[in-house]
């Protein structure tokens, strides 16, 4: 049986059902990140002394992934703009920068735990510590996430571009803003974390 | 086909990629706007402002990027009316969660008494 509403619009809704249930899927996200955004408030304003994110933490790096993430949204949504003008080799090449820049992203987050934990700065080590580690290692896992995601849609899953090509783009769309949710949510975490 | 079909058809496909190149121009736009504000958010660090200055300035800075990305590549500005009804519904809660932390320290709420 074929899944429906994925190309054309259900009346009651007028949206496809994966539109409706991506962002379903983000509301959830937003609690999610909301409850630790609450907790980092609570953990913060209860604390006697609270360091400032640069004494601890590496602003120009972080500033650097904040910029390769936003090249990312870019791509992602370049790479769906190609899919609109029926340009899939295009579509190949944006999609492929933008797993390629996600990349890059965990490669500098790599650089960056690892300085941690050689200065014995663990998420045990405080609290600052431990909401830091926390808050950027579950945005991490969302990356990782949307990365596979992405290169299922670049390999294996682009197949369907040649018997379903709305369908395809509609999918691509999709992975799309998931991947600009985890933009956003590094948008809030980058100052809260680092500068403040 | 008729060939009054055949022009229909083609100037529709014309307005359709005309419609997406400037999408793209907006695109181009908001990235430079993004990329404008990050390096502000970072320069306004450097100022070493009073934190609740600082915190203002920031979320500030952050709440207007955060909104470009979502009304322009998430096509927020152009959506359907269900999907604003589960972000407000969203946004209540989000801002809900996010008071909590403030009841806690309040003396109705008990935890300072």
């Amino acid at each position: 049986m074929d899944i429906p509403y994925t190309v054309e619009v259900r009346r009651d809704t007028g949206l496809t059902n994966g539109k409706i249930g991506i962002w379903l899927f983000l509301a959830s996200e937003v609690m999610l990140f909301g409850a630790l955004f609450a907790s980092y408030i609570l953990i913060r304003t209860g604390a006697q002394h609270w360091p400032r994110g640069e004494t601890i933490l590496n602003v120009p790096l972080a500033t650097f992934n904040t910029i390769v993430l936003i090249s990312s949204s870019v791509t992602m949504v370049m790479a769906w703009a190609s899919l609109m003008r029926g340009r899939f080799g295009t579509f190949r090449i944006y999609m492929g920068a933008t797993i390629l820049l996600g990349f890059v992203f965990l490669v500098v987050k790599y650089f960056e735990y690892s300085h941690k934990f050689e200065l014995g700065l663990f998420p045990s080590t405080n609290n600052f510590l431990a909401i830091y580690f926390t808050l950027t290692g579950l945005h991490m896992l969302h990356v990782i996430g949307g990365m596979a995601v992405n290169a299922y849609f670049w390999g294996p899953g682009a197949k369907l571009w040649n018997t379903n090509p709305a369908w395809f783009t509609n999918r691509v769309e999709n992975a799309g803003l998931f991947w600009h949710f985890v933009d956003l949510v590094w948008i809030f975490l980058f100052p809260t974390l680092y500068l403040l | 086909m008729t060939s009054d079909h055949a022009a229909s058809i083609e100037t529709h496909a014309g307005d359709h990629a005309a419609d997406i190149d400037r999408h793209v121009r907006i695109y181009i736009t908001v990235f430079v706007s993004l990329m404008v504000l990050t390096i502000v958010t970072v320069a306004v660090s450097y100022l070493h402002l009073p934190l609740p200055i600082a915190v203002s300035v920031a979320l500030l800075v952050a709440t207007v990027k955060g909104s470009l990305v979502a009304c322009y590549f998430m096509h927020l500005i152009s959506e359907k009316k269900l999907i604003y009804a589960v972000l407000v519904l969203t946004v209540v809660f989000f801002i809900a969660l996010l008071a909590l932390p403030a009841l806690t320290t309040s003396n109705g709420f008990g935890i300072h008494e």
